[in-house]
């Protein structure tokens, strides 16, 4: 059969609704309109006004309302439409949702989910494209999923929605069309596993989301060079699945890390890190390849020219092993 | 010592009326046990204290059921008390010792005790509000009630536009009190506040009302009717309530701001002072038996004190350790 990437959102969604009567989902224009990147249609009618409803356009409300909801016995899942405006939801996540757990000693945690389409490349401008994960990279207590493929989104959000801390889900606008054929498709993902897609002897390239089809596409120009790549899709972001990454560096002794995302405090720096303390020794090179710390820009020129893609990932490969 | 075991506080019975002097007697007492702690060296980093505003604390505590659940702010000793989270735990936390209700994790700001209906204490202004208006999401399907409190100076956040409005149009059953003490930190509440407070929940036709907030009789008696009328479906209700903190913002405020003669003149309503006069007209307790009150009050202040610098710090071992 196949699948597609937003229908993959939604039956996960779907599924764990009808699993679990404490699983909630509410945000802007999800329940009635079914979503502004179609994702949600069908939710609202099939499980009701109380389990999914529509807000109004107000972030600090919806985070707000999912944290206290969730420390009062709900599992909610929220849509925070562009990831751009996690910035409105900044003091629900990280100064009382990753918190909690710990500071009330351990008498609850807070199982919510925030879904949150992220991502440049359909010329939205500097405040619908970015992806922020950054920003919540280096606060402790919040999980960071970000996945590649339709069958990973459905498997990793189902694994979001069950895990009982606060999960920040990531969706990639440029992967909503994507479709999968998929035999017998993973039910539940495990959330800090990474995934090895191609395997390779010369370098290792790690990315998440659309990075990882643009390196699997590098991987392939390069081959056409005689150079083996093997490519790894983290799929969580937080926690890192340092193991995977450092087994497969054991063996290319060289790490690229593509990031679609500012290069100064990304994550790709932190996986470069990793490497750096645990695998110093062995290594030949490593890099990262992100985006300019810049804004990011509208016109499909400047756009196009700004996120790294398969060629340029193929062409800082090939000058880094010359 | 349990809130929940006592009889119904808001009958007009002797009993009940002593009860809640006790226990805005046990926060006064609190605090002021807290002040000299600090001065001490004993509780660190800041803290702000609740005197002068018990009245609104216990009495909406008084109204409210085993099923509902508050969320109280950084000034929240007497939202927890008021509760009846225990003071020996409550105490310990400001201590800093592994035996504090949040196992020294917390401090002052960031109290949380679930099983005595605190969702918790928020040390950045309008969280309260969010966490109420989520708890009501849950509580709405076992006709719970969440309740906010919040200062004046939180009608001008985000959080409190929003809140307002979401809980609304959702219809949830949450109880927004706004404590309005006149002053945002050191600034007049009426020099950074357009209009009225009461008229922003009017705008939304949330029913709200202006009570006396340092007569806690007066409180019990609008927040009963509000809890009631949330839990039955009515929506969210507003409580500006007004009161006057009759200490500085924080533990290194003077106060310098007040006005000339209102400190004196709020401390003749101080609301320990209101409720024996009351206790004495309307149930003839003598003097003798608020007295008594008092003794016990301080009797467990002496106790928890000894016991609290007695008890031990958490092992800096653990000071890492999040899973």
């Amino acid at each position: 059969m196949t699948l597609d990437f937003r229908t993959a959102i939604r039956d996960a969604l779907d599924e764990e609704l009808a699993r679990d009567e404490r699983v909630i989902f509410f945000g802007e224009d999800v329940a009635k309109p079914g979503g502004v990147f179609a994702t949600t249609g069908g939710l609202y009618e099939r499980h009701g006004a109380d389990r999914v409803f529509d807000t109004p356009i107000s972030e600090l409300a919806i985070t707000g309302a999912a944290f206290g909801s969730a420390v009062c016995g709900l599992r909610p899942v929220i849509e925070i439409m562009f990831g751009d405006f996690l910035a409105l939801s900044m003091d629900s996540l990280v100064n009382q949702s990753a918190k909690y757990w710990y500071l009330s000693n351990e008498q609850a945690s807070v199982p919510l989910v925030v879904r949150s389409a992220v991502g440049g490349g359909g010329n939205f401008g500097a405040i619908h494209s970015q992806t922020p994960i950054g920003w919540f990279h280096n606060v402790p207590g919040l999980k960071l999923v970000a996945p590649s493929t339709p069958s990973d989104a459905k498997a990793l959000l189902k694994a979001a929605i069950r895990d009982d801390n606060p999960v920040l889900f990531f969706e990639h606008k440029r992967l909503y069309g994507l479709k999968e054929d998929v035999s017998s498709s993973e039910e539940v993902a495990t959330l800090g596993e990474a995934r090895v897609l191609r395997s390779g002897d010369d370098v290792t390239l790690v990315s998440a989301m659309r990075g990882v089809h643009d390196c699997l596409a590098a991987a392939e120009l390069l081959a056409g060079d005689g150079i083996s790549a093997e490519v790894v899709d983290l799929r969580t972001i937080r926690p890192l699945d340092r193991a995977t990454v450092l087994e497969s560096l054991s063996r290319t002794n060289r790490l690229a890390v593509v990031e679609e995302g500012p290069v100064t405090g990304g994550w790709a720096g932190e996986v470069l890190a990793v490497a750096v303390e645990e695998a110093l020794g062995e290594v030949d090179d490593l890099w990262r390849i992100a985006t300019a710390d810049a804004p990011i820009p509208y016109s499909p020129t400047l756009e196009d020219a700004f996120f790294p893609d398969a060629e340029a990932i193929a062409a800082s490969v090939r000058e880094r092993l010359s | 010592m349990s809130s929940q075991a006592a009889a119904r506080l808001d009958e007009p019975t002797l009993e009940a009326g002593l009860e809640l002097y006790r226990r805005m007697r046990l926060i006064r007492r609190f605090e002021d046990t807290i002040q000299s702690l600090f001065q001490q060296g004993e509780v660190h980093g800041t803290t702000h204290l609740y005197s002068g505003q018990e009245a609104v604390a216990v009495g909406v505590a008084s109204v409210l059921g085993p099923e509902d659940r508050v969320a109280g702010t950084y000034r929240g000793h007497g939202h927890a008390l008021a509760l009846g989270v225990e003071p020996q735990g409550l105490l310990d936390e400001m201590l800093g010792r592994a035996t504090g209700v949040c196992g020294g994790r917390a401090g002052s700001m960031n109290v949380i005790d679930l099983e005595h209906r605190l969702i918790g204490c928020f040390g950045i202004i309008g969280g309260s509000i969010a966490a109420a208006t989520g708890a009501a999401l849950a509580l709405q399907r076992v006709r719970g009630v969440a309740v906010a409190f919040f200062g004046d100076g939180t009608t001008n956040h985000g959080y409190f536009h929003e809140c307002l409005n979401f809980a609304k149009v959702q219809g949830l059953p949450v109880l927004f009190v706004c404590e309005n003490n006149l002053y945002g930190e050191f600034t007049p509440w009426e020099d950074v506040t357009a209009g009225q407070i009461l008229s922003r929940p009017q705008a939304l036709e949330i029913p709200a009302a202006t009570i006396d907030g340092n007569d806690v009789w007066a409180v019990i008696d609008a927040a009963g009717a509000a809890v009631q009328r949330a839990r039955g479906g009515g929506g969210p209700q507003f409580l500006e309530a007004r009161t006057y903190r009759f200490v500085g913002h924080s533990r290194s405020d003077p106060g310098r701001y007040r006005k000339p003669g209102e400190l004196d003149a709020w401390k003749e309503r101080d609301p320990l002072k209101l409720a024996r006069a009351t206790l004495a007209e309307r149930f003839e307790a003598g003097a003798d038996v608020l007295d008594a009150v008092d003794s016990t009050v301080e009797a467990l202040i002496e106790e928890i004190v000894e016991r609290g610098l007695a008890a031990p710090y958490p092992e800096p071992a653990v000071a890492a350790e999040f899973k």
